[in-house]
């Protein structure tokens, strides 16, 4: 309900046919994950940190360009970034050491530094994994993180929230509907009350469509362990494709470390 | 020797830990291929019944078999695949990210070899008119088509009985009728529990009345639906206008 044909967590998949979709997705996984952590491992305080920002924004952006992620998306990715936006922003004012003048305030050179290295390193990584949900199904993602060995619990936990989060939505959603037809507008103390008697009656029933799920699921002979299908091997080709985004990276750092 | 039928139940009695005592003594035999109608107010003990037809409640008085098969502990695995049991709520049934992989869900707890797999799921889908959809997420479904694959998740286990609790609840007209038509075509033994009288008169050729925890009634649907004193007795009602036709 309200969440659109493709469910609340598919609203973030755009569909394609580029090689960046066609990949499978424990590789994309992978490219991400040590895409961030070269990222990560960029020493803030080097003089050519910001130039080595600049290469892994271009090579980010380029795979973006490759999947057809148009920039509107990409910044709507960004969204929940907010946060270490604030956190970031605060950093050359609390931070102590050799200050510097900018436009009259008083600030912190290595606070400077830390704050703009850490939005850096954020965006960037936040824009490899906008890339990696504009481009991979859910439900593929799990298969991936099945194949990547997380713990069969934790990707059985993701699995039912894909599941289910629409149809809690849209529970949620029937209840606000009920409320307001009965003349209720929300706001102020009282509001707040009825807002946390939703909650409550959304737990109790979500927790009583557990029990539901787990006796249908007994009733098929479900034993602890998910049972899955075959799995083809991905071929190295891939896997060279999946990985030109961290080596490209990586490149960068070392180019970096070397000259700088 | 003759086939046992396929379920058995004898001298079932059952309590909940809370003390609320729902089944006090049931007797139940159902044939193989017959399609019976388990009719009952709300708290007659129908679910509670229905969970011990494949060992999810156990531990009170009597025995349950199927097709000759005690339900017990070291029967379970089993058990739940000859019983098929489909839940009201498809939500709660259809839980895997699509279609195909839930109806493949049981055949694999089963251990079978992918192929099988395979076919079986092809197959189950086939029946309830769903074989296109093997790929799509259950929440893209109407309802109606939702009900019809949760019917196939348990046909995908090839059951010996399948048993729908209130299988026509929700669903639109045309629904009802899609699902009727499926069911009726299904070459197993049925148990459907339920509260449309119409609904059984259609499929089930014989009907058990439950209430109180006890079989109060048994025998052709048709001369039970006749019985106006019976159906007033159990708080069964026949819908405005609808009225029964004798077997005949």
């Amino acid at each position: 309900m309200g969440a659109g044909h493709g469910g609340a967590l598919a609203t973030r998949y755009l569909p394609g046919s580029s090689a960046v979709h066609r990949l499978e997705p424990h590789l994309k996984l992978v490219a991400v994950l040590a895409f961030a952590v070269v990222v990560v491992a960029t020493p803030v305080h080097a003089p050519w940190a910001p130039a080595a920002y600049g290469g892994y924004l271009l090579a980010v952006l380029t795979v973006a360009a490759v999947a057809g992620v148009g920039p509107g998306r990409l910044v709507r990715g960004l969204v929940v970034e907010v946060p270490f936006v604030a956190f970031a922003a605060l950093l050359p004012f609390v931070a102590r050491g050799p200050r510097v003048e900018v436009l009259g305030l008083s600030l912190s050179q290595s606070g400077l530094a830390a704050g703009g290295g850490l939005l850096a390193k954020a965006t960037l990584s936040i824009l490899a994994a906008t890339v990696l949900a504009a481009t991979t199904e859910p439900r593929a993602l799990l298969r991936g993180l099945e194949r990547l060995r997380l713990p069969q619990l934790l990707v059985q936990i993701l699995m039912f929230m894909i599941r289910y989060a629409d149809v809690v939505g849209g529970e949620l959603q029937r209840m606000r509907v009920a409320r307001e037809s009965r003349g209720f507008t929300g706001g102020g103390v009282r509001g707040l009350r009825v807002v946390a008697a939703t909650a409550g009656t959304l737990f109790v029933r979500s927790y009583e469509r557990g029990e539901r799920v787990h006796l249908a699921m007994l009733s098929r002979g479900y034993s602890g362990t998910m049972p899955s299908g075959p799995v083809a091997p991905a071929d190295p080709r891939s896997w060279a494709l999946a990985l030109t985004l961290p080596l490209a990276a990586a490149a960068v750092l070392l180019t970096g470390m070397l000259l700088g | 020797m003759s086939t046992p039928p396929s379920l058995l139940v004898e001298d079932l009695a059952f309590a909940y830990p809370d003390g609320h005592q729902a089944l006090f003594g049931v007797d139940l035999r159902i044939e193989r291929g017959e399609r019976v109608a388990l009719l009952g107010p709300n708290g007659a003990g129908k679910t509670t019944l229905v969970l011990h037809l494949n060992g999810i409640l156990r531990g009170g008085r009597g025995r349950v078999s199927v097709a000759g098969l005690d339900v017990g502990k070291r029967t379970l695995p089993e058990i739940r695949r000859r019983v098929g049991v489909v839940f009201q709520d498809p939500d709660d049934q259809l839980f895997m990210p699509t279609v195909g992989e839930d109806v493949a869900f049981g055949p694999r707890n089963l251990g079978l070899p992918e192929a099988e797999v395979a076919a079986r799921v092809a197959e189950a889908l086939d029946r309830v008119r769903m074989a296109d959809a093997a790929d799509r997420p259950p929440h893209h479904l109407s309802f109606g088509q939702r009900r019809r694959v949760a019917v196939a998740t348990v046909l995908a286990m090839q059951p010996e009985i399948v048993v729908l609790d209130e299988p026509s609840s929700n669903l639109d007209p045309a629904g009802r009728r899609e699902l009727a038509e499926v069911l009726d075509e299904l070459p197993v033994t049925l148990l459907m529990v339920t509260h449309d009288l119409p609904y059984a008169a259609q499929l089930c050729p014989r009907s058990v009345v439950l209430d109180g925890g006890l079989v109060v009634a048994d025998g052709p649907t048709a001369e039970l639906l006749a019985d106006a004193p019976l159906l007033a007795a159990h708080r069964l009602e026949l819908p405005y206008g609808f009225s029964p036709r004798p077997a005949g």
